[in-house]
């Protein structure tokens, strides 16, 4: 057992996968010499060789379309798209490619890539260096989707995602980078799909993702000490497959549902999340699915309106108790 | 003015004839697919006017030459990546007529059993690595291919197949410059059949070859080619993959055509300026080849028996279509993930 920074656990996360199997290769701008704008990939250039870790010039449209080809025909690529907000760039491989190259080929055509990509606020970076755009990738079938909250979670759902022979599409958050969590030695290998329940409770269910499960976490034990309120808190981790069953698990236990969401208002993940409680566990609920989001604008840069728009635990804590008590 | 093209249309190896460094049996073998491309894409055209034919297509009709030529010179384990306009690639890889013609039918009997439609005719068999209907999309896709064949140490080369009109949008630049850098053994070829959808390339581009006139800014060799000469297309293929092979990176190849119908099928060309389809019909592809084939000393008879055989084969194919059922209705739902299922929760 070690504590690593979130930020470092992404780099033994690919560490541990290429040394598991020399068909993993992973590029991406200033990933290679420099280590990444993030720091997260110092070393792994000096240890796999410059033949597995590849700087590529400012080209979203090629990485994307690179690491597909590469995947169809035998390789394993992790690739970067330094942040999140780019993917409007190569969309295409997104919404149009990845996911479909199987299904229109009857099964002929694999893709078995993964996407890494630094995601989210919290860095001042103004509204197109920020966004929370999970919901970018979630409505398109054939893809997977991942966000990991912790050391932990970076390392084993990373090494899921490589070993999956679907697409998937890895969200870190550029804010937990320098977080610190305790991590096993050893290999770390996860499951997709599966959600976790980071903080059993009673009154009610918060789901997050991401910078948001820290948030939550600090809003549940407010809202224990100053309002004797046990709220359970579940890290949804994966978007896509989407562990509905360990969601509406909880629902029966607790009855009320809240979200908390980093992503503007609008078709937000959680607003699947409560569809679906809604259809399927509506005589579960003991009042009206709270969504908690960042309201539908872009995002400010500066930092008293960054903060006034994300959700924070004082906002989560305030939205819940006025719900429950309602 | 045009410059004179780096290789001149028509240039040889040896004597030209039979012995030269085509030889009979390869010229044999590429007039046979000219015609079966041919017949199969006009078989295309009229079950699209008996209404058999579903959803869109867009015919090679004018442009053998060029799927011929690069597909002949191709060893088996090479790698095609078409777009929509794929029907005449995907068959010169060797993919059998009944599966083109009933994945446009949308049988049971189609390549991907009427998954895809004509315009993703894919069969990873024949190393036909897909069809792609987003312009400029599979270029990128053709690298990463390219990628692994020279991190594996694979001799196979990545063929990218696209018309004149993918030369002006971003991915064919972020690919040309991306496989120079990284010296990958891809091919890119553009068709340049003088039109996008209905405009002239011309209107739309700031030089006069949309892809050889680029080249030099991936310090890459400008090419352009008859490409209505299976002969010079093979010549030129055949080198390109060679120095691919050898290491020596990628190679843009631009080839003059035309294509005799409309863009897709809905379209009846009326934006083309009188005479300009006839003068190309005078360079017919298949004209061309024939007459080579019978100054070479080929009897017509054999030439003849190759026309009717591939005939034959067309209306096998064409009754086998029309026989076969439509796909089965599990299709709906199959392999969207990898574990042949769709389904994207618990
Ligand atoms: C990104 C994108 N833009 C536009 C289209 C619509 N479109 C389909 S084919 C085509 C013309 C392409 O022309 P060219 O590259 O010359 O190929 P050709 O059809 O002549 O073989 C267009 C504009 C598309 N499919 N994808
Ligand atoms: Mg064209």
């Amino acid at each position: 057992m070690a504590e690593l920074t979130y930020r470092d656990a992404v780099t033994r996360g690919i560490a541990q996968e290429m040394a598991r199997d020399p068909d993993v290769v992973f590029f991406g701008e200033d990933v290679a010499k420099a280590g990444g704008v993030f720091k997260t990939t110092v070393g792994l250039l000096e240890q796999f060789g410059p033949l597995r870790v590849r700087d590529p010039p400012i080209s979203e449209l090629a990485i994307m379309g690179a690491a597909m080809g590469a995947a169809m025909t035998g390789l394993k690529p992790i690739a970067e798209i330094m942040f999140s907000d780019f993917f409007a760039v190569c969309f295409d491989y997104i919404a149009n490619e990845f996911g479909k190259s199987r299904y229109m080929s009857n099964g002929q055509l694999k893709c078995p890539l993964v996407v890494r990509t630094g995601n989210g606020a919290g860095s001042r970076f103004g509204a197109q260096h920020s966004q929370s755009v999970e919901n970018w990738c979630m409505m398109i079938p054939g893809l997977k989707v991942v966000a990991p909250s912790t050391p932990r979670d970076v390392i084993g759902l990373l090494a899921a995602a490589v070993r999956d022979p679907d697409p998937v599409i890895f969200f870190e958050h550029k804010s937990l980078y320098a977080t610190k969590g305790e991590v096993p030695d050893g290999e770390i290998v996860d499951q997709l799909g599966t959600a976790k329940i980071v903080r059993p409770g009673r009154d009610a269910t918060i789901l997050a993702l991401a910078f948001m499960v820290p948030r939550a976490l600090e809003a549940a034990e407010k809202l224990k000490a100053e309002h004797g309120l046990d709220c359970e808190v579940i890290d949804v981790r994966s978007l896509v497959p989407l562990d509905t069953q360990t969601i509406l698990g909880s629902l029966a236990r607790t009855h009320r549902l809240f979200t908390v969401e980093e992503n503007p208002r609008l078709c937000g993940w959680g607003a699947e999340i409560v569809s679906i409680a809604a259809d399927e566990a509506f005589y579960d609920l003991d009042g009206p699915p709270v969504r908690i989001t960042t309201p539908h604008l872009p995002l400010p840069a500066t930092d008293i309106l960054e903060d006034m728009v994300l959700p924070t635990a004082d906002r989560i804590v305030d939205r819940v108790r006025r719900s429950l008590s309602a | 003015m045009a410059r004179k093209p780096a290789h001149a249309p028509g240039e040889t190896a040896g004597q030209p004839g039979l012995n030269d460094d085509i030889g009979e049996k390869m010229r044999l073998t590429m007039y046979r697919m000219q015609v079966e491309i041919r017949q199969s894409e006009q078989r295309a055209y009229d079950l699209f006017l008996q209404n058999l034919v579903k959803g869109t297509s867009h015919l090679s009709l004018g442009q053998e030459a060029v799927a011929t030529g690069f597909a002949a010179a191709m060893k088996p384990g090479d790698l095609s990546f078409c777009t929509y306009r794929g029907h005449a690639h995907t068959l010169a890889r060797g993919v059998p007529i009944e599966r083109v013609l009933g994945e446009l039918m949308q049988r049971d009997n189609g390549l991907m059993r009427g998954k895809g439609g004509s315009m993703h005719l894919t069969s990873v068999e024949h190393g036909v690595m897909g069809s792609y209907a987003i312009v400029g999309a599979h270029l990128p896709i053709a690298c990463g291919a390219a990628w692994r064949a020279q991190y594996k140490g694979d001799k196979d080369v990545s063929v990218c197949f696209f018309g004149d009109g993918t030369t002006n949008i971003g991915a064919f630049h972020e690919a040309l410059n991306f496989a120079a850098v990284w010296k990958l053994p891809v091919i890119f070829v553009c068709e340049n059949n003088l039109y996008m959808e209905y405009t002239p390339i011309g209107e739309v581009t700031s030089v006069e070859h949309p892809a050889a006139d680029r080249a030099a800014s991936y310090g890459l060799e400008r090419i352009v080619l008859d490409g209505q000469d299976a002969d010079t297309i093979y010549r030129a293929a055949r080198a390109a993959y060679d120095k691919a092979r050898a290491g020596g990176g990628p190679s843009l190849i631009e080839c003059m055509t035309y294509r005799y119908s409309g863009h897709s099928r809905a379209d009846p060309a009326k934006y083309r300026p009188d005479g300009e389809l006839d003068a190309w019909k005078k360079r017919d592809p298949i004209k061309i080849y024939r007459d080579r084939l019978i100054q070479f000393g080929i009897a017509e008879n054999v030439i003849a028996g190759i026309e009717t055989d591939v005939n034959r084969r067309v209306d096998e194919a064409t009754e086998k279509c029309k026989a076969a059922p439509p796909p089965s209705l599990d299709l709906l739902t199959s392999d969207v993930y990898a574990d042949g299922g769709w389904a994207w929760r618990n």
